[in-house]
């Protein structure tokens, strides 16, 4: 309490505000603080959540094409909506740990090769429905099926056979998987009743807040579900969804006061909006990078010594100061950072070094022609200006670096993944396997950079297998420093999300799994 | 009327409804050659190719395009789009929802803009060469030169940041009141009236200027009638014709050419709605937009010729 009072008189002596709003503020807090009495200021008022209020998020990334089915969801907003009207067996915690949601438990059976899930009781739909077992097998069984249409398909796959029990939910694996409780908190398993076979796109599901208007591409409108079986939850009468694609009008949005929350401000504008006393801005340094990716099977990419050339060509700090200003960390040529679990921070960090580029360029004996690099601010933002400097620093290491600027408009049906040098980016996954088996195993389906080495899946599959912490440490160290020798990833950078609240809303908690806590912004936080 | 007049405009009418049938086909045949695969742009970076395959399957896409285009027609006609590829809504049911949001839009940037561009013209033309004249080219020259993002957010930061007189997000449903309504497109209206303004003002100008020049005038300045009666009630009835083209090429505009002013100020309009469905090529709604908007030029079009045709007294009294 004293802070705040001390916080609003630092303000007003460097004159952020003026005397008549400061003896404003402090009265009413003088009021709040004899209404409240001394029980609120002893344990801390700021931990204590309050109940009520409509909350609106202005949000970047929802088209009119959207559909609330979890199967079909692939944009910032419908993943947000998910969050916030859907729940999921398992959920990734702010400090990196698995804790259970919907599943009251999970333990593993034959080292890893089984996991029992205990359902939770008491847990309603919002159409009033008990959730069941059945219904946890059925939602799994859609995700899975073969002709499913889902995006968590590739995490299913390992998947043999589900059953159920009582209230318990079987999953047999093919191979042993110590990572499988993590998976789950994918946020497309939303569990539905009878799996959303009947209709998946009713936005029904067991979250604290049930869906009441759904227009896709213009707002989603949600009221608090009085049978929600988790009280430390959702504290709002109401939540809002506003789709506001553009920058400005997401940021002038929040500046004046219609929304209490935005997602993906720029960069380049966030420092200005720090300014705005009623704004904070929030950042989250999360697993996504922005790359250019080489197949390594496609000369001149074949060459190793060319792509060390290229990998030691690219100046590292100077694309996370001017393309993310700064909100950012460089990357190491590797997918993975110390925002995953198990992480080897002993991988020695690759640097800018014009000399080994020139050594290794002249080692590769390439003949001169201009090597083609694809690039469209589709594949990031600011991926221009970044392959520009790239650009730049390869041709002062005499590295002929071309750009071919491609139309933003089917960029990734028609560029990434078939053209064999672009940019592009990864959005990271809740754990080292995961990411390391969507792009880096020699049958992944995204397998962007054509890296098929034999040695790197035994010991993918290895590391997957072993419950042993410490054991799997140094397999994935092993990995990433494989990658990033042989590999054929340029990870110049991992970028950081920037989120923009009202100073008014209490309760945030970054989550590295993703931007807006993780998407659970409405469902955890409060007013104040 | 006379007959010739009535059969002119039955002319008129049979062309645009021509014309509307070879637009179809041209959507028709467009959409058919834009790069990119539908499955592929659907289900986005993270589609596995199995999910590609079942979704191709699913959607149809292996029909000849000839029974495809006829079998679309016949729907249209009858007012049935199908359904969107991308979430399965149907599709005349959104889109009638996002017309009558940009209709309701484009009326009011219309009540306020048309008026006002005439009567400036008409001021303009009363103060030939005189300071009202040229404050009035040089203002609607200015804002018409200026992007109209630019004037949005100037306004935005002005108007609601600062201000706080009206919100920055135009957002409308079904719930406001009218009045809620207005006060929440107050922006946009603003905006696109300064956009289409210079356009028919200078239009109107323009065309009376050419009619003050005939003996007529002379004869009714003669009479005595006062130099404004003079413009309203001779000099612009018999410059109706080129006014009313250019009007209804705006009010077009207002229609079809909204989408930058619909994103800026996130108003529910048809624009948006277009360019998310091409993004993922949704091709039926495509089509569908495509469609509507095409008959709304065509048939605002065709006012323009039949009012011209009618309101031109050379047709309407044969010798």
């Amino acid at each position: 309490m004293s802070d705040k009072l001390h916080n609003y008189v630092w303000k007003f002596t460097s004159k952020k505000l003026s005397r008549r709003s400061v003896l404003a503020r402090a009265s009413a807090l003088a009021m709040f603080a004899a209404v409240a009495g001394f029980s609120a200021v002893d344990s801390g008022f700021a931990a204590e959540p309050k109940k009520g209020g409509d909350f609106v998020m202005g949000l970047k990334g929802g088209e009119s094409t959207n559909s609330l089915d979890p199967a079909l969801s692939t944009s910032h907003v419908t993943a947000k909506a998910l969050r916030t009207y859907g729940e999921t067996l398992t959920e990734v915690s702010p400090d990196g740990e698995v804790i259970a949601r919907l599943a009251e438990s999970f333990s593993p059976r034959d080292g890893g090769k089984s996991w029992d899930f205990q359902i939770r009781k008491g847990v309603k739909f919002h159409n009033g429905q008990e959730m069941t077992a059945e219904d946890v097998l059925k939602t799994m069984q859609r995700h899975s099926d073969e002709n499913t249409k889902s995006g968590a398909l590739g995490i299913m796959r390992g998947i043999e056979s589900m059953e159920v029990n009582g209230d318990t939910f079987t999953v047999h694996l093919s191979t042993p998987n110590a990572d499988l409780p993590f998976l789950m908190s994918d946020y497309h398993l939303v569990i539905q009743p009878n799996g959303g076979l009947d209709d998946p796109g009713a936005g029904i599901a067991t979250g604290p807040y049930k869906v009441t208007a759904d227009e896709p591409g213009l707002r989603y409108k949600f009221e608090k579900f009085e049978d929600y079986w988790d009280d430390s939850r959702g504290h709002y009468d109401s939540v809002e969804i506003i789709v506001i694609n553009d920058d400005t009008a997401r940021a002038n949005a929040l500046q004046s006061g219609i929304v209490h929350a935005i997602n993906l401000v720029s960069p380049k504008t966030a420092k200005l909006m720090a300014r705005n006393p009623a704004v904070k801005i929030e950042t989250t340094s999360g697993k996504g990078h922005y790359i250019f990716v080489m197949h390594v099977d496609t000369p001149p990419f074949d060459n190793k010594d060319l792509r060390m050339a290229l990998k030691h060509a690219v100046n590292r700090e100077e694309l996370v100061d001017k393309v993310l200003a700064g909100y950012g960390k460089v990357g190491n040529d590797t997918p993975i950072n110390e925002a995953y679990p198990l992480f080897d921070n002993t991988v020695p960090q690759r640097t800018f070094d014009l000399d080994k580029a020139k050594e290794y360029y002249e080692k590769s004996g390439h003949d001169g022609s201009p090597i083609i690099l694809h690039v469209s601010d589709a594949a990031f933002a600011g991926a221009l200006d970044a392959a520009q400097l790239f650009q730049q620093s390869a041709n002062a290491a005499g590295i002929p670096l071309q750009l071919k600027p491609e139309p933003a408009d089917g960029y990734w049906s028609e560029v990434w993944n078939k053209k064999p040098f672009a940019a592009s980016y990864w959005g990271g996954r809740p754990v080292q396997d995961q990411m390391w088996s969507v792009g880096y195993l020699s049958t992944a389906d995204w397998n962007d950079t054509r890296f098929k080495n034999a040695e790197f899946d035994a010991m993918l599959l290895e590391a997957r297998a072993e419950l042993d912490p410490e054991k799997r440490q140094e397999t994935y160290g092993k990995m990433a420093r494989l990658v990033r020798e042989e590999g054929g990833l340029i990870n110049p950078m991992f970028n950081q999300y920037i989120d923009g609240m009202a100073t008014n809303v209490d309760g945030w908690a970054t989550n590295p799994e993703g931007d807006m806590m993780n998407g659970f912004v409405a469902v955890k936080t409060w007013f104040e | 009327m006379p007959s010739h007049l009535i059969l002119l405009v039955i002319q008129r009418l049979a062309l645009g409804v021509l014309l509307l049938l070879a637009s179809s086909v041209l959507i028709f045949a467009g959409t058919q050659i834009l790069p990119g695969d539908v499955a592929q742009a659907v289900l986005g970076q993270s589609a596995t190719p199995e999910a590609i395959a079942n979704l191709r399957t699913e959607m149809g896409l292996n029909e000849p395009a000839v029974s495809r285009y006829l079998k679309w027609l016949f729907g249209a006609v009858q007012g049935d789009f199908g359904t969107a590829l991308t979430n399965g809504a149907d599709i005349g049911t959104s889109i009638s929802k996002r017309l009558g949001n940009t209709l309701f839009l484009a009326f009011w940037a219309a009540v306020i803009s048309v008026p006002l561009a005439i009567l400036l013209g008409l001021i303009a033309v009363r103060f030939r060469n005189r300071w009202p004249d040229r404050l009035i080219s040089a203002m609607s020259l200015a804002t018409i030169s200026v992007p109209e993002f630019v004037i949005g957010y100037v306004f935005m930061f002005f108007v609601a940041v600062k201000l706080r007189w009206v919100p920055s997000v135009s957002m409308i449903n079904d719930s406001m009141s009218l009045m809620q309504k207005l006060q929440s497109i107050a922006l946009p209206v603003i905006v696109l009236t300064f956009v289409v303004l210079a356009h028919m003002m200078r239009m109107t100008r323009a065309a009376i200027l050419n009619v003050m020049e005939s003996p007529y005038i002379e004869t009714a300045e003669l009479k005595g009638l006062s130099r404004f009666a003079v413009i309203t009630k001779h000099a612009l009835p018999n410059s109706v014709a080129p006014i009313v083209n250019v009007v209804m090429l705006n009010l077009a505009y207002l229609v079809v050419g909204v989408v930058v002013v619909e994103v800026i100020f996130v108003y529910p309009g048809m624009g948006q709605y277009l360019v998310d469905h091409v993004a993922k090529r949704d091709i039926p709604v495509v089509q569908a937009a495509g469609l509507i908007f095409a008959s709304v030029y065509i048939l605002l079009n065709m006012a323009a010729d039949i009012i011209g045709i009618v309101a031109n007294p050379r047709l309407r009294h044969p010798k």
